[in-house]
């Protein structure tokens, strides 16, 4: 049935056509297949990643398209560079993916470890840990915005429950000091099954004989995690902090969700200064030149990465 | 059955332009550049970050098509 209408299909395919199909080479053939996704790429990444550097260097609004647009060299660069409020959402920025990605690499690296154990049970649970991965950032930012509720909000009451304090002043969301922190321990108990996972394709991958050769020798448990586990799962804990890394500089979503920046601007990361210019006092050109240097940043640091990666993997 | 190897040929490339060299030293100023970038004291470190950063990548980019 199937041959015989690929053979009518054949058969209908007109004959100059058909020639030229067969004419092509498997390069060309090749290069056929993939021109879509090189078009789609150079549609949606790299022509919008050159017309922000072009905008960069322009006073260009997005609210006035009609206006001239004014050529300004590097005078938004020296703007932002020279900035102060921009400088300290940049630590805000740097204090922020610092202490998320230490502490979901613990947090991470240790369940991994402890699920490695194969204990009964453990695929169950994996899948348990797993679940704040899965869901939207929208959801797991409102869900959260509930339970930090100082009136309602379960974390109030446990917290209260640990500390003595009472719930209606464990104000994490409106504390100038708490509010960091409240963004923290989101995004840690978000992400950190994901640094999990990785580890745990890490810990998987140590051949069980190198223990063994580790037994015979009567090396430690210690010994063992120091000079086995942790070197050979190395590549992979820098992979999920090199991934996380990257994301986390990009954090927007639920710090917007959350917070929105406040309160002040204590919690006010460098995407949201972003948005604030790009969409609220709609400098574009501002804009794009602060999106350029998050770039620069974000990439020297992947390069840095990927080379540190390279050598831990030689070894 | 012959001992003696094959010599290798010897490149012209200046021993200090090695690429691991180079590289080496890029990632030392994208490093900088970053730290320049992050920290909370001075604020003329700050201004002057991006140059750093801009130009390790930079030169990250082109040291690493150099011959090892």
């Amino acid at each position: 049935m199937l041959n015989r209408t690929a053979d009518n299909v054949a058969r209908a395919t007109p004959e100059p056509l058909a020639k030229k199909i067969r004419g092509i080479s498997d390069k060309g053939l090749a290069w056929l297949f993939i021109s879509p996704t090189i078009l789609l790429l150079l549609a949606i990444n790299i022509f919008p990643l050159f017309w922000a550097i072009y905008l960069s260097f322009t006073n260009y609004r997005a609210n006035r398209p009609n206006e001239v647009v004014k050529n300004l060299g590097l005078a938004n660069y020296r703007r932002i560079l020279g900035d102060q409020d921009i400088w300290i959402a940049m630590q805000t920025t740097a204090h922020f993916v610092f202490w998320t990605i230490l502490l979901q690499t613990v947090i991470g690296f240790t369940l991994a470890w402890l699920i490695d154990r194969k204990f009964r049970g453990h695929a169950f649970w994996t899948t348990i840990i797993l679940v704040p991965m899965m869901l939207s950032p929208a959801v797991v930012g409102n869900f959260w915005r509930f339970l930090y509720e100082p009136q309602i909000g379960l974390f109030a009451y446990a917290v209260s429950f640990v500390t003595g304090i009472p719930p209606t002043n464990v104000q994490m969301l409106s504390n100038v000091e708490l509010a960091p922190w409240a963004i923290i321990i989101v995004d840690t108990w978000m992400w950190t099954p994901y640094v999990m996972l990785i580890c745990l394709a890490g810990l998987r991958s140590i051949p069980e004989y190198i223990y063994e050769a580790a037994e015979v020798d009567r090396a430690s448990n210690w010994r063992q995690f120091w000079s086995i586990t942790l070197p050979m799962a190395l590549p992979f804990i820098m992979l999920a902090v090199l991934f996380r890394g990257i994301e986390n500089f990009k954090m927007f979503d639920m710090v917007n969700l959350l917070t929105g920046g406040g309160p002040g601007s204590t919690t006010e990361v460098a995407s949201i200064t972003l948005k604030r210019q790009a969409f609220e006092s709609w400098r574009t050109g501002y804009s794009s030149a602060f999106a350029i240097i998050l770039f620069v940043a974000v990439f020297g640091l992947a390069n840095i990465y990927v080379k540190a990666l390279n050598k831990v993997k030689q070894r | 059955m012959s001992t003696i190897e094959p010599l290798k040929r010897r490149s012209r490339w200046p021993r200090w332009a090695r690429r691991g060299l180079m590289e080496n030293i890029a990632t030392a100023i994208i490093a900088i550049g970053f730290l320049m970038l992050f920290q909370p004291f001075a604020l003329s470190l700050y201004s002057y970050s991006f140059v750093t950063m801009l130009a390790g990548t930079a030169m990250f980019i082109i040291v690493s098509k150099f011959p090892e």
